[in-house]
């Protein structure tokens, strides 16, 4: 598992307070982790945050899934 | 008029995250004052609050038992002890699982003087530093006092009347007050009323002090600075934390068996139109908020047992109540007893009528009256009055009158009797 999935996982593990086990990476943030749509905002802002990274908010909406936002993130950080 | 009696109690307070930790440490004349730990307020002028201690403290509160992880992390503390406290109520009363056509009949008043201050304060920081994209799209349902009773009625799928009192340190009393009339109108058969209040965070502290409301000269000797009454008062004690009732119509609760603490008999309301924080010289809006109450009870002035006062520990509010209860009750005075539990655990502001209202409801449960700390050198303002110094007392309590005043002038009392 590569160094960013690990991070995403934990972030999405604190904020949605779900079980580690649950956020593999075709995990869907609504339909699977209980997100709703200010959840990922919020997700995306934590994001943000520890990769210094910037997801606008038409990239943001096509985050769906735990490996939509790994992949974004190791194509864009710097 | 239909009847509203209350069948299930729940306590967040500085001594206490459940009811009867809270009492039995109110009874054993304990003071949940102390240094404050949750922010740095050595330069303060103001360095002492009753707070709601963490989780593995003798006394302490685990929020864990009934908030979701997620709803923490989104919300102010307010809406946790307001969230917990109803739950606890509901459990007590043994209403967590009522049919849907129960559901609609079922409703929320909750509310708070404040509200989420300290989210308020430290999302604003960030915004400063960070930049607006950076606030938190929880911030404002995250901080709105309303967001109690919108959080309780999901939780526990409450459709009735969804309702938030917002009367400064008055608020727990309307809560309750305007919840009963609600269920004696018939727009619900129950209802989870009461206050919360979590603003112990640097903007409230330092706005509290510089409104002069708040005590600065115990800050060496917390336990000993709430002291209604007392020659040495001055000012109150910021305390945190929640108190919420179930109410219910009374033929409901008798046919399915339910404990009943007590009947909400009295409920008084007035405005001082007089100052923004100072109360009227006179007491009169006090005076009126009790008539008003007693008289609607259909009780004898003679029937009062026990006032739980509004009592904060400021110079001026502690007489001028203690003149207008002697205007009211005149020689009945005599034989009944009053106390300030904010003696114990400071004042829980927009939380601190719901929260009395419990004690008053456990001093008709146990027969006994909650004291009021550290009444040392009474004033010479308040002789001829039972104000249940220092240690709780055993009596008869059958009826009891709750008081609340609060900032802009608003005052409610409450009157409750057992059955």
């Amino acid at each position: 598992m590569s160094e960013t999935a690990d991070r995403v996982k934990k972030i999405v593990v604190e904020h949605l307070g779900v079980e580690a086990d649950k956020v593999t990476e075709d995990a869907s943030f609504i339909d699977d982790l209980g997100a709703d749509s200010l959840d990922i905002v919020e997700l995306v802002m934590a994001f943000e945050e520890e990769f210094g990274v910037e997801i606008p908010d038409d990239a943001a909406e096509k985050i769906t899934t735990v490996k939509d936002a790994i992949n974004y993130i190791d194509s864009n950080k710097g | 008029m239909r009847r509203v009696v209350v069948t299930g109690i729940g306590l967040v307070t500085p001594l206490g995250g459940d009811v009867e930790t809270s009492w039995s440490n109110i009874k054993a004349a304990r003071s949940g004052a102390g240094t404050i730990t949750r922010f740095d307020a050595s330069d303060f002028q103001c360095r002492i609050a009753c707070e709601v201690k963490p989780a593995g403290h003798e006394y302490g509160f685990d929020p864990n038992k009934r908030v979701d992880h997620k709803v923490q992390r989104q919300v102010d503390p307010f809406i946790i002890y307001g969230i917990d406290a109803a739950g606890q109520a509901l459990e007590d009363a043994g209403l967590t699982d009522m049919s849907e056509e129960e559901r609609f009949r079922a409703g929320c008043s909750i509310g708070a003087g404040i509200g989420g201050l300290p989210g308020i304060e430290s999302e604003s920081l960030v915004l400063e530093h960070k930049g607006p994209r950076r606030v938190s799209p929880h911030f404002v349902h995250g901080r709105l006092i309303n967001l109690i009773s919108g959080q309780v009625s999901i939780k526990y799928g409450l459709m009735g009347p969804n309702h938030a009192v917002v009367t400064a340190c008055s608020t727990g009393a309307h809560s309750i007050g305007d919840a009963g009339r609600m269920i004696q109108l018939g727009d619900a058969d129950v209802m989870v009323a009461g206050g919360a209040e979590g603003a112990i965070c640097p903007i409230g502290i330092a706005g509290f002090a510089q409104a002069r409301a708040l005590s600065t000269n115990f800050n060496d000797t917390p336990q000993r600075a709430s002291r209604p009454y007392d020659k040495d008062r001055d000012g109150f004690v910021m305390g945190e934390g929640a108190g919420v009732v179930v109410l219910e119509e009374y033929e409901r609760a008798k046919k399915r068996g339910a404990k009943i603490y007590g009947e909400l008999v009295g409920y008084g309301m007035s405005g001082d139109a007089y100052h923004v924080t100072a109360p009227h010289p006179e007491g009169a809006g006090a005076f009126r908020a009790m008539k008003v109450a007693m008289e609607r009870s259909g009780l004898e002035l003679s029937d009062i047992d026990y006032i739980n006062a509004h009592g904060t520990s400021t110079p001026l509010g502690d007489e001028l109540e203690l003149g207008a209860v002697r205007r009211l009750f005149g020689n009945n005075i005599a034989n009944l007893s009053m106390s300030s539990t904010k003696s114990a655990i400071g004042h829980l502001l927009g939380g601190a009528g719901a929260v009395e209202t419990i004690f008053c409801l456990l001093a008709m449960r146990d027969q006994i009256v909650p004291p009021t700390l550290n009444l040392d050198h009474p004033s010479d303002g308040v002789q001829g009055v039972d104000l249940v110094p220092h240690h709780a007392k055993e009596r008869k309590v059958k009826a009891v009158l709750n008081n609340s005043f609060g900032f802009g002038g608003t005052n409610a009392s409450l009157v409750l009797k057992a059955i």
